[in-house]
Formats: structure tokens, C-alpha cells, sequence
């Protein structure tokens, strides 16, 4: 099948109010007789269930958690974006669309981008007509910071607690139709499949975590907003719970899945302390608003931290190595995700981490804490060379910004960030890519539509910061709900789908057979014993750097584990009954499939961009050397995946991009 | 150094089994760990001797979702002070200690399975009113169109961070969720965009609190010290306030 991306002619500034102008509509006593089921509840399922039925459809919601307010949405720490330009700084829409397609390194789909961008500003309106309550200045307006990969303050934020703040309101809006009876919601239910009906997706078929029941939902449409699958490499900053299945599913019933091989390693995170580790942690990306990211200058001094015999605020200033600074001057430590990561793994590579481990670097806010305290000495008429008056005053200031992030750092690791810098290192913490969708938002599965980090559609290869909670809003307030109606407008007269059909009985019985068999499998290890491999795999080989030895190697590797589990993995319980070890299973089993094909993706992709650097892909020479090297020639497309049976059998489809209204070039920092 | 405990848990089937207490023994336990951890480390120990995993709630692991629980030696999210029981440190204890864990336990929560409980109480108080009734459009008044007072704001805010865990009500000895609905009324009585509905609002959630037989408030303040977000009485407060302004309002 030739992939349409159908984007709508016309001018990119016209593309998405010229195309709303012109789509179906379903007039306000037909949506009564439609439903749609949506999956996951965060930021993208959460906002899109409410507000479909605040148009009048008929909403399923579902999610795997005791309820829709703990989806992981409510992680995100520093912000979200909007071109609302309130700072007079110089931003606008195109300003953001620049922005965002240089920062995905020139992998994401034009106009998408850009109605992302033109929406933004709405998300903003709508949060706080909602009672989100923003950080405000004391003007009583609303206030800004800014992130990595840009040169203005457009991020809106909530302290360290904005995804928090913004899945509360759209659980609020949840819950405003869940007491009106238009949402239907169903929490602790696991979808184990999609069904379709004539070629559309018309269902799906769950499975009850509290009492292992399975059951059968049909609909008009499945929307899946089921977030990203970075915790196949089993330490990540993702919750435990989340995971690729219902995205998986879908693949498997037809979906492409684009792009498997952009994910975000955020460079920000607090480092693994041991083989304990269950999770890892995220120190957000406001924090390099006023941290300093440093190693020491000589390998005598790391040596002397590692040794604990010299404190790392004793050691001088020449002495210290501000990388990012020297490196990128322009953006210094904003520069975005993937670069800021690749960074603090080379000076950890040429031996500098500052740790027991070797991975680990300094995170700094002593320079922040004086410049702050300074600030309110003279603002409130103190002296301003008082220097224990001025840390005092600074590190309020500092407390007041980032005081939820510094107590999680404090408890996690037991030190005091406000009087030794912090230590972090890269981890995994968001997938670019997902299930391919076109404009609408659809899948190549009629029905079947996909949107937040669940899709690949707006990132590009790398993610800006705060740009993951202006996509999901998005996607799910203000396009979502438009597009799907041009959809729905032909099922006005189909009237209920029927869960009595064969399609939906061939589903039900291969979700059975698949839990029958993780149950009598009778093997001699659990799930995380193979969760936990597959990770070491995922991280060795397909982490931050990567190169066609390792990629070959973990091919075959993944491949040979996904056989071992099915022959060797223990499920205690049974299905009747809360069973946490079948559901992690499931999960599981499916990772071990797209592990593979993730693999697969990196290695056909020879080129480096964004969150994806190939060591054969480097510049060699001239200002930007040892850079990541694109192939726009070759590699500018969407690398878009069909199932086939085995991952080593999907066949690639590509959806060449065109950029029209940027000019594709080098990404420099410098 | 790495510590070898005992540990007393809930172990409860289902919903209608009655449920007992039951020794293990965990060894070689990191301080570093999260305490949840240690749990893993006692589920794996379970799952390799054929025995049943304890089940227990959890999902973020960085104390943001609220989905964990437990009451660990007598408090809920253990000993430490604002922090979940995934935040929970192991270096919050010593060698040889013997941790008792149980479930919340409140007639609003009841037990699923040993130490998971069903919160969907606080849901459905959230349903009868912990919202705004505006539409999404697209076409709201612009964001910075009606300023808040920053104290206000900040007020809002702080009483906004509440994440449902349910503490407040395992820690109250007459398990009343004043806490939790207070905040909730409190974040949206103290914005303008929140005023419009007060009155039915403070009315609606506390009426279906009381159906959902959550207790009483008598101000002992156990709910404020065991919260792991730091939420304030101060908004119980309010909450009186608002409920006794709308009521004379009818």
C-alpha cells in the first residue's frame, strides 16, 4: 500500500483553517449515535475523550491505571510551549515550526508542524479557562522560562509539575462528561487487541486487571493514545507500567509503525546506582535555565572526587571544563536533548565521568544561587558582598523555581543539590517514533487513529523540551476532534457495531491463546529476568551511539532471547485474578518484538540525526567536526514498517518529506 | 552496609477473603533502594520459589501519580516526611528491622487484593464536581486577558499539587477526605475562572463524599503531617468557609 500523507494543498499558513473549512461534518443529533473508543488517558487520550464528548459522541475510555489522573503525563516536569509571544521576545507560529523542524533534525512531517504550532497558543487559552494554574508573575500574568534548542522564553510552566497541572485539567474535563454519562470509563482494563470489521477498526478486545476478564468493546473509531515504548530498554524514565501493547497491536493488525529507532535519551537524568535499579528518574531540562553542566579539567581531579577526598565545589574555576559552553557557545547549556546527551557521554567515554560508575557529570547551580541572591539583595536593599546572606537569599529563589526536583533529587541519591552540585547522566525518556499516521491523524488502519507520543508524526528525530505536552493537548483538543468527524461522517447511519461477529470472536480467541500460553508455559524465569536482558541489549547496542556491528549483533541477540522467553518464562496465577506477572508478560512479550524491529530500523538508517547517531556518520573535517552527519539525499524520508510475521520480515515503505517552507541544513548550535 | 529484614504483610486474596498477616524475609538489602524495590526483590524471591507475588499499586515510581500506597510501620508512605512509598528510601532503615505493611484501610477503600485498594471513590467525588464547565473551542478569552494575584495563584497551585494517594484518609482515624476534597475546592475557589461555579461545586462533592462514607473532620491534623505533597489544613478550611457561604446561599 502507497502511504498518503494527504496533507491539504495550498499555502502552509492556510493548510489546516482552509482544510477544516472544507471537511465532513456530523451534525449534532447523529453524534449521539456514534461511539468511539478511546485508549490511554493522558495528556492526548484525556483531552481527546473529553472533548469528543463534549461534542456528543459516545466515549469509551480506557486505561491501565486505577485512574485516568495517573497516565504519565503527570511526570512531565518543565513546560509547555505556545507562540503566544507574551515576552515580546520575537516569537511566532513560524518562529515554533522553525524551531521544532530543525530541532527533529529535519525528519517530521512540514505541516503537521506547523498546524502543531498555529494551535499552540489555544492550548494555553484553554488550560487556564479550565483552572490550570500557570505560574504567574506578580503583575498577575502568566510567566515564561525558556528551553533547550531555541533563543526565546515560550515555555509555560507550573514549578516542576506542569504535565501534573495539565492532566489534571483534562481529567477535569474527563470528569465533567464521566458524571454526565458521556464518557464511559473503564480503568484498570489492558486493550490486548484491535478488531476489524470489513477492513475497519470497529473494537477492541481488553482485558479486566482486577478480575483477568475478557471483554469485547466495539465502536465506529479507535483512537489510541497509549504514549511511547521507551521502557523497552527497561530503565527508563517512563512509568513501570507503560508499554508499547496496544501500539504493538495495532501494528500487528495492520498499522505501519514508523520510525522505531528515534527515541530521546534526555541528558538530565539522576545516574543508575545499581542492578537494584527498577526506574530512573528525570531532573528536568528548566533546570539547565540556571545549572552549569561541568567535569573537571584533569583526570587527577576526577580521580580525587571519585576518591572522595575533594569536594567538587572546591575545585577552582579554571579547572573546571563548562563542555557545553565551550563547545556550543551560541546555545551553551540549552542546546537540545540529543546533543547535550551525546556530549556527556564523551567526556565520560575519555574518562571524566564523575562517579563511582564513570557516568556520571555535574549538574551546577552555585553560579545561579549567587546571581539570584544578588539580585533580591539589591531589590530589597540589603548589602549585596554579604555572601552567606546572598547564597541564603539565592537559593529561596532557587527553592521556589525548582524546589519539587531538588527534594527528588535529595531523597534519590542523599545530597544536599543546593550545596554540591548535582551529578546526572543520559537516560531514556521519550520516543519520536510510533505508529505512522497521515494528516487526520489516521493510521493505515480506516478507523484507527493514533495521536500523542503514541504517533511519530511531529518530532522529528529528537524532541524539543516542553514540545511533548503542546503535542498531546494538541492532537488532542483541537485536531483530533475535527479530523475524525470528516471519518465518522459516513457512519451516520451504521448504527451499533455488534461484538457478536466472527471478527470479533477470531480476536478474542487469539488474546486467549496468548494468555493460556504465558500461563502453562511453566518456565524456570520470570519476566524481568528477560525484561532486564533485553534492556542491556537495548542499551549496549541501540542506545545513545550505535554502529552496524552492534546493531547486527543485537539483531540476533533480541531475536534469540524472544525465543528463550517463550520457552523458559514463568507466569505464576492464573488469568481469573489480579495477576501482575501475566500482565507484565504481555508486555514484555511484545517489546521483544519491536526491540527487534527497532534494531532493524537503526541499522538500515545510515545516517545520523537527532536521537539517532551512527558512528559512520560523522563530520570529518571543517567547524563542525565529530558532529552527527545527515543524508538528506538518501535518508529524508519516514521510514514506515508493515508487519509481516517476524520483525526480521517487515517490509519498509517510505514517505519521501518535502520542505518547502525551510530550508534543510546542517543543524549548528555552535 | 546491606540489611537483612523481616517484613510482616497484608496478604489478602480478594475482596471477599478475610485476609492475614505474613512473615518473609528479604536479605542483602541495598540502602539505595527504594523501597518498592525491596519489594521486587521479595516478589522475585516469591515468583522463583513458586510462590504468589505480593500485589501492591504502583506506576511512576518518582512519587508524581499516586498510585502507590501503604501503610509501612503504622504510616502511610512509611516514615519518611513528604515523600510517596516509591520515594521511600531503604536507608530509612537498619540491619535485623522488622517492617510491618499493610494496606490503606478506610470503608471508602476497600481491599482488592493485599495491599491494593480501590480509591475510585475519589473519582467519583471528582465527578460531582471537581471541574470548570467550559468547553473546549478553541476560542476562550485570551490567557493573560484576566490576571491572577500571584499569591492566589500560588495558592492555587500549591493546593493543586495533591496527587489522590489517599494518605490523608489511611491516616485519619475517622477516614475523612476532607483533605483531599478541600484541595480540589480550594485550587478553583481561589482562581476567578472557579467562582462562577463555587456554590454548586463545594455543595456537590461534599454531598457525594459523605455517600461514598468517607468520616468526619475533627481537625486532628494527622492528614496535613502524613500527606507526601505537603497539602495544608488551610484548605479544609476554606472548604468550610465555601460549603457554609453556599448553604446559606441555598
Amino acid at each position: 500500500m502507497a502511504l498518503d500523507s494527504k496533507i491539504p494543498q495550498g499555502p502552509i499558513k492556510d493548510k489546516w483553517t482552509d482544510y477544516k473549512n472544507q471537511i465532513d461534518l456530523v451534525n449534532p443529533a447523529n453524534k449521539r449515535n456514534i461511539d468511539v473508543i478511546v485508549v490511554g488517558t493522558g495528556l492526548a487520550g484525556g483531552s481527546a475523550a473529553a472533548t469528543l464528548a463534549e461534542l456528543g459522541y459516545n466515549v469509551k475510555a480506557f486505561c491501565f491505571q486505577d485512574s485516568p489522573r495517573r497516565a504519565h503525563s503527570i511526570a512531565a516536569q518543565g513546560g509547555i510551549n505556545a507562540a503566544k509571544n507574551y515576552q515580546g521576545d520575537g516569537d511566532s507560529t513560524y518562529r515554533l515550526f522553525y524551531d521544532t523542524v530543525k530541532g527533529g533534525d529535519y525528519r517530521s512531517r512540514e505541516a503537521n508542524v506547523y498546524r502543531l504550532a498555529e494551535v499552540s497558543a489555544n492550548i494555553i487559552d484553554q488550560c487556564v479557562a479550565q483552572g490550570v494554574p500557570f505560574a504567574r508573575e506578580y503583575g498577575g500574568l502568566l510567566d515564561n522560562r525558556s528551553f533547550g534548542g531555541v533563543l526565546v522564553s515560550r515555555t509555560f510552566y507550573a514549578a516542576g509539575q506542569t504535565g501534573q497541572q495539565l492532566l489534571l485539567g483534562a481529567y477535569s474535563a474527563m470528569n465533567r462528561q464521566i458524571g454526565r454519562g458521556k464518557i464511559k470509563m473503564y480503568n484498570r482494563h489492558e486493550m490486548l487487541d484491535v478488531v476489524k470489521v470489513d477492513g475497519k477498526a470497529r473494537g477492541i478486545i481488553t482485558r479486566n486487571l482486577i478480575t483477568g476478564e475478557i471483554e469485547r468493546h466495539s465502536a465506529h473509531a479507535v483512537v489510541l493514545g497509549t504514549g511511547g515504548y521507551g521502557n523497552v530498554f527497561f530503565l527508563s524514565t517512563n512509568a513501570m507500567g507503560s508499554n508499547v501493547t496496544a501500539a504493538w497491536k495495532a501494528h500487528k493488525r495492520g498499522a505501519y509503525f514508523a520510525n522505531p529507532c528515534y527515541t530521546q535519551i534526555h541528558p538530565t537524568c539522576i545516574p543508575v546506582s545499581g542492578d537494584h535499579q527498577s526506574k530512573l528518574t528525570l531532573m528536568s531540562e528548566s533546570l539547565r535555565n540556571d545549572g552549569r553542566i561541568w567535569v573537571p579539567k584533569h583526570m587527577k581531579d576526577v580521580e580525587a572526587i571519585r576518591n572522595k577526598t575533594l569536594q567538587p565545589k572546591d575545585i577552582k574555576e579554571e579547572d573546571r571544563d563548562y563542555y557545553l559552553e565551550r563547545r556550543y557557545p551560541a546555545f551553551g547549556n540549552l542546546v537540545p536533548r540529543d546533543v547535550a546527551s551525546r556530549a556527556a557521554k564523551e567526556r565520560c567515554d575519555a574518562g571524566f565521568g564523575v562517579n563511582a560508575t564513570g557516568e556520571a557529570v555535574f549538574l551546577d547551580f552555585a553560579s545561579a544561587i549567587t546571581r539570584y541572591g544578588k539580585e533580591q539583595a539589591t531589590v530589597r536593599h540589603l548589602d549585596v558582598n554579604d555572601a552567606a546572606l546572598v547564597k541564603k537569599l539565592g537559593q529561596e529563589v532557587v527553592k521556589n523555581k525548582y524546589g519539587n526536583l531538588f527534594q527528588m533529587y535529595e531523597k534519590i541519591v542523599d545530597q544536599d543539590p543546593y550545596n554540591t552540585p548535582m551529578m546526572i547522566y543520559p537516560a531514556v525518556h521519550y520516543t519520536m517514533g510510533g505508529i505512522w499516521v497521515d494528516y487526520n491523524l489516521m493510521t493505515t488502519v480506516p478507523g484507527l487513529y493514533c495521536i500523542g507520543e503514541a504517533n511519530f508524526s511531529d518530532h522529528g528525530a529528537n524532541r524539543l523540551g516542553a514540545s511533548a505536552l503542546m503535542q498531546g493537548l494538541a492532537d488532542g483538543y483541537f485536531v483530533l476532534p475535527y479530523t475524525i468527524g470528516d471519518y465518522l461522517s459516513d457512519d451516520i447511519r451504521t448504527g451499533p457495531i455488534s461484538t457478536d461477529s466472527k471478527e470479533f470472536d477470531e480476536a478474542e480467541k487469539s488474546v486467549r491463546e496468548l494468555i493460556d500460553k504465558l500461563i502453562n508455559n511453566n518456565g524456570q524465569h520470570s519476566v524481568d529476568y528477560f525484561h532486564k536482558k533485553l534492556g542491556k541489549i537495548m542499551w549496549n547496542k541501540v542506545g545513545m551511539s550505535r554502529n552496524v556491528t552492534g546493531l547486527t549483533e543485537a539483531i540476533a541477540e533480541i531475536k534469540a532471547l524472544r525465543e528463550q522467553f517463550w520457552k523458559e518464562v514463568k507466569v505464576p496465577g492464573t488469568n481469573e485474578e489480579f495477576n501482575e506477572e501475566l500482565a507484565k508478560a504481555t508486555r514484555v512479550a511484545d517489546y521483544l518484538e519491536l526491540g527487534e524491529l527497532f534494531a532493524k530500523d537503526a541499522l538500515h538508517r545510515e545516517e545520523s540525526c537527532g536521537g539517532h547517531f551512527r558512528e559512520d556518520a560523522v563530520e570529518l573535517d571543517g567547524e563542525q567536526k565529530g558532529e552527527a552527519k545527515r543524508d538528506d539525499e538518501n535518508f529524508a524520508y519516514v521510514a514506515a514498517w508493515e508487519y509481516k510475521g517476524e520483525p526480521s520480515d517487515a517490509v519498509l515503505h517510505k514517505e519521501q518529506l518535502e520542505f518547502k517552507d525551510i530550508e534543510l541544513k546542517q543543524r549548528s548550535y555552535k | 552496609m546491606n540489611m537483612n529484614l523481616t517484613l510482616k504483610i497484608w496478604r489478602q486474596k480478594n475482596a471477599s477473603d478475610k485476609g492475614q498477616m505474613v512473615d518473609y524475609k528479604v536479605s542483602d538489602i541495598s540502602p539505595d533502594m527504594s523501597f518498592l524495590e525491596m519489594l521486587d526483590v521479595l516478589n522475585e524471591q516469591l515468583v522463583n520459589n513458586n510462590e504468589s507475588p505480593v500485589a501492591f499499586d504502583h506506576d511512576c515510581r518518582e512519587g508524581i501519580c499516586g498510585m502507590c500506597s501503604l501503610y509501612i510501620n503504622g504510616e502511610a508512605h512509611g516514615p519518611d516526611r513528604g515523600v510517596t512509598t516509591c520515594q521511600l528510601h531503604m536507608r530509612m532503615f537498619k540491619d535485623g528491622d522488622t517492617i510491618t505493611i499493610e494496606p490503606f484501610r478506610a470503608t471508602a477503600f476497600p481491599v482488592i487484593k493485599d495491599l491494593i485498594v480501590d480509591r475510585s471513590s475519589f473519582d467519583r467525588i471528582q465527578h460531582a464536581g471537581g471541574f470548570i464547565s467550559v468547553n473546549t473551542s478553541g476560542n476562550t478569552i485570551d490567557a493573560n486577558a484576566i490576571p491572577v494575584n500571584k499569591h492566589d495563584a500560588d495558592d492555587a497551585f500549591s493546593a493543586a499539587t495533591c496527587i489522590g494517594c489517599g494518605a490523608c484518609v489511611a491516616s485519619c482515624k475517622n477516614s475523612s477526605a476532607m483533605l483531599f476534597v478541600g484541595a480540589k475546592v480550594s485550587q478553583f475557589a481561589l482562581l476567578p475562572q472557579g467562582k462562577v461555579e463555587a456554590t454548586d461545586r463545594v455543595l456537590n462533592m461534599v454531598k457525594q463524599m459523605d455517600e461514598e462514607g468517607f468520616g468526619n473532620c475533627t481537625n486532628t491534623g494527622a492528614c496535613e503531617v502524613e500527606c507526601p505533597k505537603g497539602i495544608s489544613l488551610e484548605n479544609i478550611a476554606r472548604m468550610n468557609r465555601e460549603y457554609l457561604a453556599a448553604s446559606l446561599k441555598g
